[in-house]
């Protein structure tokens, strides 16, 4: 019998979808007789049990205090750490969120077992050996790894890739209060505040609709046409290096090598070249759409479908036929 | 303050990558190597703090073959005052952990009072080494920062690190291990008497047994993870470009949207 913990991220008292992801993967590469353990970890989080118990859990140890509220490598580390000895887990699951990408190495070295982040794919093969796939290389390849123990302490995985699953459980998962609370004391680093930055109502990185902005924008002021796009579909605004470095867009905007992994359904890349760098962000988006005055930008290799022509013309077309569309309904 | 960058030489960023034929590795024909971008961050973070300080030392340590010397006197042209680089044929094939566990071995040599990373090698993309490192020293760690402040008469640091849809603001005490994310600073370029400079500076190489490590507990034998397979994506073709006008055109684009798509 295996167990295979999942780290419950939650930020604000609400439990992220990347995390019931996450459990839906263990629960599916759970067999018979193994556990699906969720970690929930913060403050006022006791009404999110239900999400996890119907998402997969079977049991559900659970932190609270006002010192666990912020987010601590060390107090999370410590707790995830200890419950996954306790439970002999033989896997951690969680989301590559910031937090998860924080967290997953610091138990990997703390239990000094073998890591592999942002996957896309975990698997069981013939021999009972878990085999990961990631990208590598700005997603210029992909990278199948293993371990001789045949199993990984800390696998972290892409948002928006792996399902949740699909009949939620009946039964109720245990629910186990964990009082073991790290050496609050002892931290040496302590989060002093949380600023929200002002940006895109949805975030980029957990978006399921994308808009972007490139240098065929030409001024700061003209990003307003790609805000009135994604305001109409939903969707979050990102933007190209070339927009960023140019001070249209503060970095968190930023989709690629150097900014935000996406992997979105839908990607609208508009006045965007297509440079191999921009790709690394978002060429595993499910849908993409490439707008621009070039026949000839790399962009339109790998977009779905493609219309060449000026942005300052489509793209508020697009807006209000999308928004034609959203008042029928 | 002493201050010491880990940086890798990685295959620039607009470098075509190819999977050998075994599927074991790259095809390294053709390939240009750079600093890997991220730990340019770390290098013009610890310059400038230097500067700032008006004391200092700015030490660059990278493990590899001997090319990455390469990437060294790079360091050593924008401004760094030493390099180490830890060269060992045992170390082919080591896992992060065991990178890890070299680069701790060779920061404990010293006391260093700032550690930079980059967030992550653009290579492997794993992003796990800064903070691997942290823990094997017992130091707290930022990853991800793209805002540091040095409070040095309290010995403690500042640092911001982007999360979704927010910014942490999160106070350390030195010694502490930092990992680099876009927006830090800009990096500067070598300048002609900065590389002929740099050919005077110190550029030290350690194997394992300097370092106290034996050559058989590292390796590809020692491997916690091994990559069974690299191979190139799935393709994605060239779709449909919709011809038209601009309306004809967006009218098509939305019904693709909603039938083929179902987007919306
Ligand atoms: C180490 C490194 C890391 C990098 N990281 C990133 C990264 O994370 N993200 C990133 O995006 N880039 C990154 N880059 C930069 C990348 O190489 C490109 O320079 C950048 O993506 C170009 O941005 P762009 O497409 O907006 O601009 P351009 O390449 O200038 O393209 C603008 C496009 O707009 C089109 N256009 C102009 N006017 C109109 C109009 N009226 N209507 C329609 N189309 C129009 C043009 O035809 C052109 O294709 C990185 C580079 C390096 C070296
Ligand atoms: N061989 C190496 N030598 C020195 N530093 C390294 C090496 N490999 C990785 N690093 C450092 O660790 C960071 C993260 O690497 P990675 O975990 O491989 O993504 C890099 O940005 C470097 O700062």
């Amino acid at each position: 019998m295996a167990n295979i913990l999942v780290f419950a991220e939650q930020r604000e008292g609400k439990v992220k979808r990347v995390a019931l992801q996450a459990l839906g993967t263990a629960r599916s590469l759970a067999s018979e007789g193994d556990h699906v353990v969720a970690v929930l970890i913060g403050e006022n989080i006791s009404s999110q049990t239900e999400l996890l118990s119907s998402g997969g859990a079977d049991k559900i140890y659970m932190t609270e205090d006002t010192q666990l509220s912020a987010y601590s490598s060390e107090a999370y580390g410590t707790v995830v750490s200890e419950i996954a000895k306790k439970e002999a887990a033989s896997l951690i699951l969680m989301g590559a969120t910031a937090m998860g990408k924080d967290l997953g190495p610091k138990i990997a070295a703390r239990l000094e077992g073998p890591f592999a982040g942002d996957c896309i794919k975990l698997a069981l093969n013939d021999e009972g050996m878990f085999i990961a796939t990631r990208p590598v290389y700005g997603g210029k390849a992909l990278s199948s790894v293993s371990s001789h123990q045949h199993t990984f302490q800390v696998v972290t995985l892409r948002p928006n890739v792996f399902p949740v699953i699909s009949e939620p459980a009946s039964t109720q998962a245990l629910i186990e209060p964990w009082t073991e609370k790290p050496d609050f004391s002892g931290l040496k680093a302590i989060m002093k505040e949380v600023l929200s930055t002002a940006g895109s109502k949805v975030e980029l990185s957990e978006a399921t609709i994308i808009v972007s902005g490139g240098r065929g924008l030409k001024s700061p002021e003209h990003f307003s046409i790609i805000e009135a796009l994604a305001e109409a579909l939903g969707a979050a605004v990102g933007a190209s290096r070339a927009a960023v470095d140019a001070g249209w867009k503060p970095h968190s905007y930023q989709v690629g090598l150097t900014g935000k992994t996406v992997t979105p359904t839908l990607y609208i890349a508009c006045g965007i070249s297509g440079a191999i760098q921009h790709l690394a962000g978002m060429s595993s988006s499910k849908y993409i759409v490439a707008i621009n005055k070039d026949p000839n930008a790399p962009i339109f290799k790998i977009a779905n479908y493609g219309i060449v022509g000026d942005l300052f013309e489509i793209v508020p077309l697009l807006t209000e036929a999308v928004k034609k569309i959203k008042n029928e309904a | 303050m002493k201050i010491a960058v880990c940086i890798k030489q990685v295959p620039a960023s607009e470098s075509k990558i190819r999977p050998s034929a075994d599927g074991k590795g790259i095809d390294p024909a053709g390939l240009s190597y750079v600093v890997n971008p991220y730990d340019e961050f770390g290098v013009e973070e610890a310059l400038k703090i230097k500067e700032q300080l008006g004391e200092g030392t700015v030490t660059a340590i990278s493990i590899g073959t001997a090319k990455v010397s390469e990437a060294l006197r790079t360091c050593l042209a924008v401004g760094v005052d030493q390099a180490i680089h830890i060269q060992d044929p045992a170390t082919e094939g080591s896992d992060g952990l065991t990178i890890a566990r070299i680069l701790t071995a060779a920061l404990q040599k010293e006391s260093y009072d700032l550690i930079f990373f980059g967030r992550q090698a653009i290579d492997d993309d794993s992003g796990a080494i800064g903070i691997y490192v942290a823990e094997f020293m017992g130091l707290p760690h930022v990853a991800g920062i793209n805002k540091l402040k040095i409070l040095a008469e309290d010995y403690r640091a500042v640092a911001n690190r982007q999360i979704e849809g927010a910014t942490e603001v999160i106070e350390t005490a030195l010694p502490a291990v930092f990992t680099c994310q876009k927006e830090l600073n800009e990096p500067r370029y070598a300048s002609l008497p900065g590389i002929m400079k740099a050919k005077q500076k110190p550029l030290t190489v350690w194997t394992l047994s300097d370092l106290g490590i034996a050559p058989d507990t590292v390796g590809s034998g020692h491997a916690k993870v091994t990559e069974d397979q690299l191979s190139s994506p799935p393709t994605r073709s060239a779709g449909k470009i919709i011809e038209g006008n601009a309306s004809e055109a967006v009218s098509e684009l939305v019904r693709l949207l909603r039938e083929e798509a179902k987007v919306f």
